[in-house]
């Protein structure tokens, strides 16, 4: 079966962003950027189905700038078959993105779609699960563990009261958390493999998706700064003030 | 504008968030109708009456609702969906399943984890772990939001609404439920504890929480952790605080032996007071904290719980 990745080209996150002046974005330039780490837990989780022989190709997808092709290449050196790039050049949203994407699994067929939780720049955490709502799929999100079997998979989900294993049907969306498996480094031959494998361009308007945005950001600003750095030198004077001066025990 | 509120609960009791996000469905429009999927959940359904400021609490108890998959929960909204200008929902882990199914199905984009209601249509969230907030407008057509509830005060429970049954929609049948494997305490919910306790790499093994475990218990706090002792396996995976885990904000916060990585900043940072605990007096958590001790923890947290314990707590 084929395995669909889609991939975010987002700032790296040891990256500690700046807010632009003018309120109108973060400051990108000169910003190291990096695949999503979940994105990477993705791409290591399809590698791991092909290892087993339940997945016979990985492709990795994603929508962004010329550069991230980069990413892409990253993927492939990591293990991916080929890549895809739907070229936008400004940002889209992820409604934009999983109409895309849809498109995309109804030209390729793939049985499974594995997608990072969240992108670490917007933190919205939808992209896979809207994506499984237009094609009309089961979900896996925020996934700890996988098994692909007799044409089901059983995932099990990191929730906010412990662990929920589900079966579904395939074909299906799965959405990584972190503790889902460790990604591997590309190896230098790898990566000198990976300038031969085929990135295929495309644009959101192969796929009939209008790229314009639904939503308008008014402005981005700096969250309040904490006041903090203040010590104490032992455990009573930290009792007495929590209990005196702060009054919360 | 009528607004829908998705009610967050374990089929037995109604949580928190809920009556937090009430604050923030108030804050759009009226009337705020609450929608109890569930099974069994008569009980969440009266609870939810209680929230001030709901107009009727709709019931749909069935059995494919008892644990909210997915699937369901959009098919159902969606259905409801219709007479409502907006539709939100707590940012659990629950609504983050199911609401960007809504929105697809909508064809709107869905606003995540709002902290604030600027106006009948802009928001602010919010972004890059919390380093950045962002403004947002939204178009024409059906609001679909999550929000933040630890960002929003709890609603009075004075109400009196009621409870209206309505029937099951017609799911998918693409995905089964198999198993829950909960974490059982005792302690407060994490999420809106008033205190918590949270231990980092540097408490060394999972046996060595318990001495957090007795300070938590002195003050009736819940004990989160680091992605760090999480992965290490010191504590289950639904105690992680942070950008990737849950998001806290707690009177007190009490932080031991955890370093201050931007991505547990993002998880805890609105807490009302901060304490850390490090050895390492260079450690960026002291950046962040109201009162910070340079200590070795294995000394003094069990003087913390000596001193808690001489002041009679
Ligand atoms: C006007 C406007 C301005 C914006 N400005 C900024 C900005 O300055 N900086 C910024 O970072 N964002 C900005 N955004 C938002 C940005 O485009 C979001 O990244 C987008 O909404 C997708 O959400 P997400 O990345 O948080 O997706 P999530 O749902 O959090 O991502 C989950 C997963 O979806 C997949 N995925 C997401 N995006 C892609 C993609 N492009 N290609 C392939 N796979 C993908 C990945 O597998 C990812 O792990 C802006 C949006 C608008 C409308
Ligand atoms: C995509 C992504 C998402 C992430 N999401 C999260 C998240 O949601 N939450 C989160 O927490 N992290 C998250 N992280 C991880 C984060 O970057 C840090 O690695 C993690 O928070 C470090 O945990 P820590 O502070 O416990 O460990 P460390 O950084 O190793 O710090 C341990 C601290 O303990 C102190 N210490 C050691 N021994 C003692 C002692 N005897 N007495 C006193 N102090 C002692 C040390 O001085 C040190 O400061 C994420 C990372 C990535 C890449």
């Amino acid at each position: 079966m084929k395995v669909l990745v889609p991939i975010k080209r987002v700032v790296d996150y040891n990256v500690k962003i700046r807010v632009k002046a003018d309120q109108t974005g973060v400051d990108l330039a000169n910003v190291k950027m990096s695949m999503n780490p979940f994105d990477e837990i993705g791409v290591e989780e399809a590698i791991r189905l092909k290892e087993k022989g339940v997945v016979t190709e990985i492709i990795a997808v994603s929508v962004g700038p010329q550069a991230t092709q980069e990413t892409i290449r990253t993927a492939l050196a990591m293990g991916a078959d080929r890549g895809i790039l739907v070229k936008v050049d400004h940002e889209i949203e992820a409604l934009t993105v999983a109409k895309i994407l849809a498109g995309i699994a109804k030209a390729e067929q793939p049985q499974l779609i594995i997608l990072g939780k969240q992108a670490i720049d917007d933190d919205s955490n939808q992209t896979g699960q809207m994506l499984a709502q237009l094609l009309g799929w089961g979900q896996g999100t925020f996934a700890s563990k996988v098994v692909v079997e007799g044409g089901k998979a059983e995932v099990t989900r990191e929730v906010d009261g412990g662990l929920q294993t589900l079966r579904l049907n395939l074909p299906a969306i799965i959405t990584t958390d972190l503790r889902l498996n460790e990604p591997r480094y590309a190896s230098l031959p790898n990566i000198m493999k990976a300038k031969k494998k085929p990135i295929d361009e495309k644009s959101p308007a192969d796929y009939g998706v209008d790229p314009a945005p639904l939503l308008k950001v008014l402005k981005v600003t700096e969250p309040p700064k904490r006041k903090g750095g203040s010590k104490v030198k032992t455990v009573q004077e930290l009792v007495d003030k929590l209990k005196n001066e702060a009054g919360v025990i | 504008m009528a607004v829908l509120l998705i009610a967050e609960h374990d089929n037995t009791s109604l949580k928190d968030s809920t009556v937090k996000s009430m604050t923030a469905a108030k804050a759009l429009g009226s009337p705020v109708d609450i929608l109890v999927a569930g099974h069994n959940a008569k009980a969440v359904a009266d609870a939810a009456t209680k929230i001030a400021g709901a107009g009727k609490v709709l019931l749909a108890d069935d059995a494919q609702y008892a644990q909210q998959l997915a699937e369901n929960m959009a098919a159902l909204v969606v259905e409801l969906a219709g007479k409502y200008d907006a539709v939100l929902s707590p940012a659990s882990t629950s609504g983050k399943n199911f609401m960007p199914r809504v929105a697809a199905a909508l064809n709107v984009p869905q606003i995540s984890e709002i902290i604030s209601v600027d106006g009948p249509d802009t928001f602010t969230r919010p972004i890059y772990a919390g380093n950045a907030l962002q403004q947002v407008q939204a178009g024409a057509g059906k609001k679909v939001i999550t929000v933040r509830s630890t960002a929003f005060k709890a609603a009075e429970l004075n109400g009196s609404a009621a409870v209206e049954t309505i029937g099951a929609a017609k799911g998918p049948g693409v995905s089964e439920f198999v198993k829950d494997e909960l974490s059982k305490s005792e302690r407060p919910e994490l999420a809106s504890a008033r205190v918590v306790v949270s231990g980092g790499r540097g408490m060394q093994s999972g046996e060595n929480f318990h001495l957090l475990e007795k300070i938590a218990d002195r003050l009736k706090a819940a004990v989160g952790a680091s992605r760090a002792a999480v992965d290490a396996g010191f504590v289950p995976n639904d105690y992680q605080v942070g950008q990737t885990g849950k998001v806290v904000a707690p009177e007190l916060y009490i932080a031991v032996g955890i370093s201050g990585a931007i991505q547990h900043l993002a998880g805890m940072k609105d807490s009302k007071v901060i304490v850390a605990i490090n050895k390492d007096e260079e450690a960026p958590i002291f950046q962040v904290a109201d009162y910070g001790l340079v200590a070795d923890l294995f000394k003094a947290v069990p003087e913390l719980d000596d001193e808690l314990k001489k002041q009679g707590y």
